[in-house]
């Protein structure tokens, strides 16, 4: 094995990577705010790339094109998600809240699968089929767009949480929600925004990778265990901590299939996982 | 005077027991009231019903002459209720700056909003030099200097502070005094729940004991520091001897 292959895969996982960022970006924002794991979170990003493909199908939308639109039909599914479910078992036992996110993964899933049947499917793109190359490396565009894409949008997640009023809002809920609420900040209706925001982020890592990546119900999983392992990697709940660990997560994944076996890739990430809940519970870049 | 909050035979309780039981009391524009009484008398409670955290059971609040009873606090706040609980209630992984913007939460971001958060760091220069600073990095004088300065960004008609110089040095002690009479000499009314019956008599225009939900005495601060029946059923020994 060469060092330009290792390189190679290198780069092809921090593209990745910068994905998983995003998911994990989006995930680690719900658990901090509310200390709630959202099991469906990779449905949610399934469900986008269905949305992508059938405007792309139906429509003839390319997928960076019908972005927005997913982005905001995912935003209201996040807020609908926090009003139908999650407000009621908020007062519930924890296990309640498992259960209920753990219970919309099953729904979301299966109702694909029902739907759209186990088939893979793919939309088009402008930047599908593009091949960059820098010397030795080469990074497909599609991917390279993706990568810049979650960065972009994570940076606004930053700074949307760093500067407006409603991010500054969301950030005192999340440390305090009695003390938030004395002055005058409602606590419920900052919780739905950020299941809007979360699943919102999802929206977008849905339409980016849709341009290189085939659509089936079980999608999510290609997404989901990466992404909680960047979150635990991350600090829980500490959303800077999230986006550096969806980067390292992204080449574990890429690289460590390469430099061992494909088809052991998730359980290295996976142990990468248990490595640092044994050595650091509270992450790496944890408080 | 005008009254400005009138809690009329108010009952509250957290599950099955009433806290508040048929407890009254008024307090007219201006004045700094303070409450006393033992531990579990209800002061608190008192607080919370009034911020809208608890709702009576029975009885009446009002706020110049405006039924606020039951009201949650997001409306409260709207109609200047401010409320400093008795426990620390800043963000602490977020600055000084950060946390008297929340302050203002309710109002529209405006000059006005930036001109009073200044004003308030005239008041507490301390939290002037440090407001990049993470409130975590505060000292509890510093902390307790906060909380009220984010109560003031409201521009409250009536500032409720619970306890707000427990665990303090005495020095500090009569620094935060020195600054609630600030306060309340710029107009606003303040009604302050004390442990430190004595500094909180000499402060205060009047006060009120409570005991097991009700309003045992009330009078005039200097009325209650020379009756020699309140300072021994009421103001323990630490004051009997001076
Ligand atoms: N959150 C609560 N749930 C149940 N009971 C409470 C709660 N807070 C206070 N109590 C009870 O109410 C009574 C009055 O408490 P509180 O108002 O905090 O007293 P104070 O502030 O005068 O010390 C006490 O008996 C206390 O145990
Ligand atoms: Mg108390």
């Amino acid at each position: 094995m060469t060092l330009e292959i290792v390189l190679q895969s290198v780069v092809s996982g921090l593209m990745f990577g910068g994905v998983i960022a995003l998911v994990a970006v989006g995930v680690s924002l719900i658990w901090g705010i509310m200390d709630v794991i959202n099991f469906a979170y990779g449905e949610y990003l399934m469900w986008a790339m269905y949305l992508t493909f059938f405007l792309y199908a139906g429509a003839g939308l390319d997928p960076l094109v019908s972005l927005p639109v997913n982005a905001l039909v995912l935003f209201g599914a996040g807020v609908l998600t926090y009003r139908l479910v999650i407000q009621r078992v908020m007062r519930g036992p924890v296990f309640a809240q498992l259960l209920s996110t753990f219970g919309l993964f099953v729904l979301l899933r299966y109702t694909a699968w029902l739907v759209f049947r186990p088939d893979d499917r793919q939309a088009q793109s402008l930047v599908s089929n593009g091949v960059l190359k820098l010397g030795e490396l080469r990074v497909s565009t599609g991917e390279l767009v993706a990568f810049v894409g979650s960065v972009l949008a994570t940076s606004a997640l930053f700074c949307f949480l760093t500067w407006t009023k409603t991010g500054k809002a969301l950030r005192a809920v999340a440390q305090d929600r009695e003390a938030a609420l004395a002055l005058g900040i409602e606590p419920d209706r900052l919780y739905a925004i950020a299941w809007g925001i979360s699943a919102a982020a999802a929206g977008v890592a849905g339409s980016l990778v849709s341009p290189f990546m085939y659509v089936n119900p079980l999608v999510g999983d290609v997404f989901l265990l990466p992404g909680f392992a960047a979150v635990a990697l991350g600090g829980f709940g500490n959303v800077y901590g999230a986006f550096a660990g969806g980067l390292v997560i992204g080449v574990v994944n890429v690289t460590g299939g390469t430099l061992t076996m494909p088809k052991v890739k998730l359980a290295l990430v996976y142990l990468v996982f248990l490595a640092v809940l044994f050595m650091r519970p509270r992450g790496l870049w944890g408080r | 005077m005008t009254t400005v909050l009138l809690v009329d035979d108010v009952h509250a309780s957290y599950g099955r027991f009433d806290v508040l039981r048929g407890l009254s009391l008024r307090v007219a524009a201006g004045e700094l009231v303070a409450v006393l009484g033992p531990n579990g008398a209800g002061k608190s409670t008192l607080l919370k019903t009034v911020a809208g955290f608890l709702t009576p059971r029975q009885g009446s609040i009002q706020l110049d002459g405006e039924e606020i009873g039951g009201l949650r606090p997001p409306a409260l706040l709207r109609k200047g209720v401010a409320y400093v609980m008795q426990r620390s209630s800043l963000f602490p992984r977020m600055t000084i700056q950060e946390n008297l913007e929340l302050g203002a939460y309710v109002r529209k971001t405006t000059a006005e909003v930036r001109q009073d958060i200044e004003r308030v760091l005239a008041l507490f220069p301390r939290l002037a030099e440090r407001r990049q600073q993470r409130a975590e990095g505060l000292s509890g004088g510093e902390r307790r200097m906060l909380e009220i300065g984010r109560g003031l960004l409201l521009r409250p008609r009536l500032l409720l502070l619970d306890e707000p110089t427990m665990g303090l040095a005495p020095l500090v002690m009569d620094l935060i005094f020195d600054k609630i009479l600030e306060v309340r000499a710029a107009g606003t009314t303040v009604v302050m729940v004390e442990q430190n019956a004595r500094r909180a008599l000499e402060v205060s225009d009047r006060a009120y004991v409570l005991e097991q939900g009700q309003t045992r005495v009330e009078g005039r601060g200097e009325d209650l520091l020379a009756s020699e029946a309140v300072r021994r059923a009421y103001l323990g020994s630490g004051v009997a001897g001076r």
